[in-house]
């Protein structure tokens, strides 16, 4: 049984390797040997950790094998030709937008000659062939990727955005970071550098969308680093067909009382993935982690969040939220480590599930390791069906049965709706909300 | 209006009611009373369509048709409105956006147009001032952190918008002080109507000073014991409920209700 399984993941992996081989020298910065060599490095990397399998224990519910068989390619350039018009209609109004097709910036869609000094906005591709100091830094090393899919983003990377926020600067309208994937069998690395100095302050939207049916797999890590009292708020949206995959890092380093507030709206795809790690180094830093997860069909979704209170007098607070319907499936785990001398750490955690069908499935584990004795630390978890009462109530006020259900699984998924700040993406969220429920609500009053 | 005959009802195979007859006629206000347990609320759920009861038998007729063969919205929409003893608390649902959801269904019902949202908000704040309610309540969550008093001044402020051909109010003047009693008891009042019956289940007989029920029924053990006029509900207070219990010994037989002078 086990030999045919290895087999494909070490075919799977030899895929990867053979397409990275193929790719290799049209990548962006092939010119520079210590970027050459990190992607060997890391290419070697990753086929010496290989795919996760579900004996892994961070991968205990989710089968990679839609990316193992999904003969994806690697490209370093599109030459997809996107609508306008398609665009149009994903820009959130007045943020600055960054379209990405493909994995490559596409200056054209974009539109950011509204930031303001102090902000700089350039795409990693550019970066890569600039070469500036300190780029090689900020990839990191390769001994410190934490999985196989970081070791393989590292070694194929083909573009993203790096954002660099001066000391003082506050970005009034976000920043709208639009990933599109248009061309069939396509995988996607893209990697996104945050940096964000002293007392700087903005609002980023990571936003992967699929058009059509095509299918694509994205591999995506953003790495964002605050400096001291710097606020970031960075909301990922995902929406895919059940045709692709998607799996996604995001790396979050908080200095001395800065502020991080993170959401998670994954609609899902074939499988979903997304590990969401923030390290509290700072003392009196604080993070919010938000996420509602919303697996129907034979969708698979599955967070993994960590929080390190490395620094003492850090707070962190995390609601994850899951609406399940159909075969869906969701997954998540909430881990969190309170170390040695992080005194006075208040962290709360709560994870609420609606099953909506008798096929959907959901795996929910808090996970807390506490190493210091003066500390506040909370978690809960839930699972169930919507309220017999509530639906009783509300058809005993002449809604009828499916009315009644809709308007109570909208209600619960969008609370976490209500706590996004930003008006023009909420309204996009609530748009998105309805479409997965099984009966359209006439508008809000 | 409304014709039970000789209803049997059970939660998971544990008979409440047994053989309950009652009538009650357009224009009629009829008192429901009995001890805790009776199975009060058991009989106004049932009329409201609440399925984790089963009915083994009798039948209920409610303007000529099969009360038992609707579902709970068509009862709502063809005029029958339950006012919850407990009422449900529904996190991230606007008391308006109810209001204006249960009223249109019902309008939608009847073939009228929709109310705009300009009529819907004069017609709500009329009802709310009738209440004497804060209009902010309207924008909170469907009773979430309403205190007791507020969760009934709701009920009766969705009833006197829904306006319904048949009313049962279950115990929603217990947990009231003096003030809001007096409030509820109003907005019960001005509902009175020669097309409308009104049920009011209650245990005590203080809100009957306020108003004044035809007919006052005394449930007990499954069955309606003992039926009379407004004096009745006076009688209970002045002799508690086991006297109740002491005439049926007293005088058993199936299907007999006591009648006590008025
Ligand atoms: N959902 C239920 N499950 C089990 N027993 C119930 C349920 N609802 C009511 N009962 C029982 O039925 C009886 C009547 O209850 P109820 O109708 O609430 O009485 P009342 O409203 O007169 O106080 C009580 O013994 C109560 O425990
Ligand atoms: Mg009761």
């Amino acid at each position: 049984m086990n030999a045919p399984l290895s087999a494909t993941r070490r075919d799977a992996c030899h895929h990867f390797l053979d397409e990275f081989r193929r790719i290799r020298d049209t990548l962006p910065g092939r010119q520079r040997p210590w970027l050459a060599h990190l992607r060997d490095q890391a290419m070697q990397r990753f086929m010496e950790m290989g795919f996760p399998t579900l004996r892994s224990e961070d991968w205990k519910y989710t089968s990679v094998a839609p990316i193992e068989n999904g003969l994806f390619t690697l490209a370093a350039c599109t030459s997809a030709v996107i609508d306008r018009s398609a665009i149009g209609a994903l820009a959130l109004p007045g943020a600055h937008l960054v379209v990405f097709v493909d994995g490559r910036h596409v200056p054209d869609l974009s539109r950011t000659d509204a930031l303001p000094d102090g902000a700089t906005l350039t795409s990693l591709a550019v970066l890569l062939e600039r070469n500036p100091r300190g780029l090689a830094a900020q990839l990191g090393h390769v001994d410190d990727y934490p999985s196989a899919f970081a070791a393989l983003n590292a070694a194929c990377m083909t573009d993203g955005v790096c954002v660099h926020l001066a000391r003082g600067t506050r970005l009034e309208a976000p920043i709208h970071l639009l990933f599109v994937t248009t061309s069939d069998k396509l995988a996607v690395h893209t990697r996104n550098l945050i940096v964000a100095e002293p007392d700087s302050c903005a609002t980023i939207v990571e936003h992967h969308v699929g058009t059509g049916t095509t299918s694509c797999f994205t591999n995506t890590v953003t790495d964002i680093a605050l400096a001291e009292r710097a606020r970031i708020v960075h909301h990922k949206l995902q929406q895919e067909n059940t045709r692709s995959c998607h799996v996604a890092a995001i790396n979050a380093q908080l200095a001395a009382e800065s502020r991080f507030a993170s959401t998670s709206f994954a609609l899902g795809a074939a499988l979903a993935r997304a590990d969401i790690r923030v390290a509290l180094d700072g003392a009196g830093a604080e993070c919010t982690l938000d996420g509602l997860y919303l697996p129907d069909g034979r969708r698979h979704i599955d967070h993994h969040t960590r929080i390190d209170h490395n620094q003492p007098r850090c707070t962190s607070r995390e609601l994850y939220k899951g609406v399940l319907d159909g075969a869906g499936r969701g997954v998540f785990n909430g881990r969190l480590v309170v170390h040695p001398g992080a005194q006075k750490s208040d962290a709360a955690q709560t994870n609420r599930n609606l099953l909506l069908s008798e096929l959907a499935e959901i795996d929910t584990k808090p996970q807390l390791e506490i190493w210091a004795d003066d500390v506040k630390c909370s978690h809960a978890a839930t699972v169930g069906q919507l309220d017999a009462d509530q639906v009783f109530y509300l058809r005993s006020r002449g809604l009828d049965d499916a009315t009644a259900r809709a308007l109570l699984t909208y209600a619960f998924a969008a609370e976490m709706i209500q706590r996004v700040e930003l008006p023009s993406l909420r309204q996009h969220l609530d748009g998105l909300i309805r479409t997965r429920l099984p009966q359209s609500l006439e508008a809000l009053p | 209006m409304l014709e039970i005959r000789n209803l049997h009802v059970s939660v998971d195979d544990k008979p409440i009611l047994h053989g309950l007859d009652l009538a009650v006629q357009a224009g009629e206000v009829h008192a429901v009373m009995g001890p805790n347990g009776s199975g009060k609320s058991t009989l106004a759920q049932v009329l409201a369509g609440r399925d984790s009861f089963t009915v083994t038998r009798g039948e209920v007729r409610y303007l000529g048709r099969d009360l038992l063969a609707l579902p709970p919205e068509e009862r709502a929409r063809e005029g029958i409105f339950l006012a919850f003893q407990y009422p449900v608390e529904i996190p991230g649902v606007a008391n308006i956006y109810l209001l204006k959801s249960a009223l249109n269904a019902l309008r939608k019902h009847r073939g009228e147009a929709e109310l705009d949202a300009m009529d819907f908000l004069a017609l709500v704040r009329d009802r709310l001032k009738l209440m004497g309610m804060d209009e902010a309540l309207l924008y909170r969550p469907v009773n979430q952190g309403f205190s007791g008093g507020e969760k009934k001044r709701n009920e009766i402020l969705q009833m006197a918008l829904l306006e319904p051909k048949l009313a049962i109010l279950d115990e929603t003047d217990s947990g009231l002080d003096i003030d809001a009693l007096k409030v509820v008891a109003d907005g019960i009042e001005s509902m009175r109507s020669p097309q409308r019956a009104i049920i009011l289940v209650t245990h005590y007989q203080r809100l009957l000073d306020y108003v004044v029920p035809d007919r006052v029924h005394v449930l007990s053990h499954g069955r309606i014991a003992l039926s009379g006029g407004p004096g009745l509900a006076q009688e209970l207070e002045r002799r508690g409920y086991a006297w109740v219990d002491e005439m049926q010994i007293a005088a058993p037989g199936p299907g007999t209700t006591g009648e006590t002078a008025s």
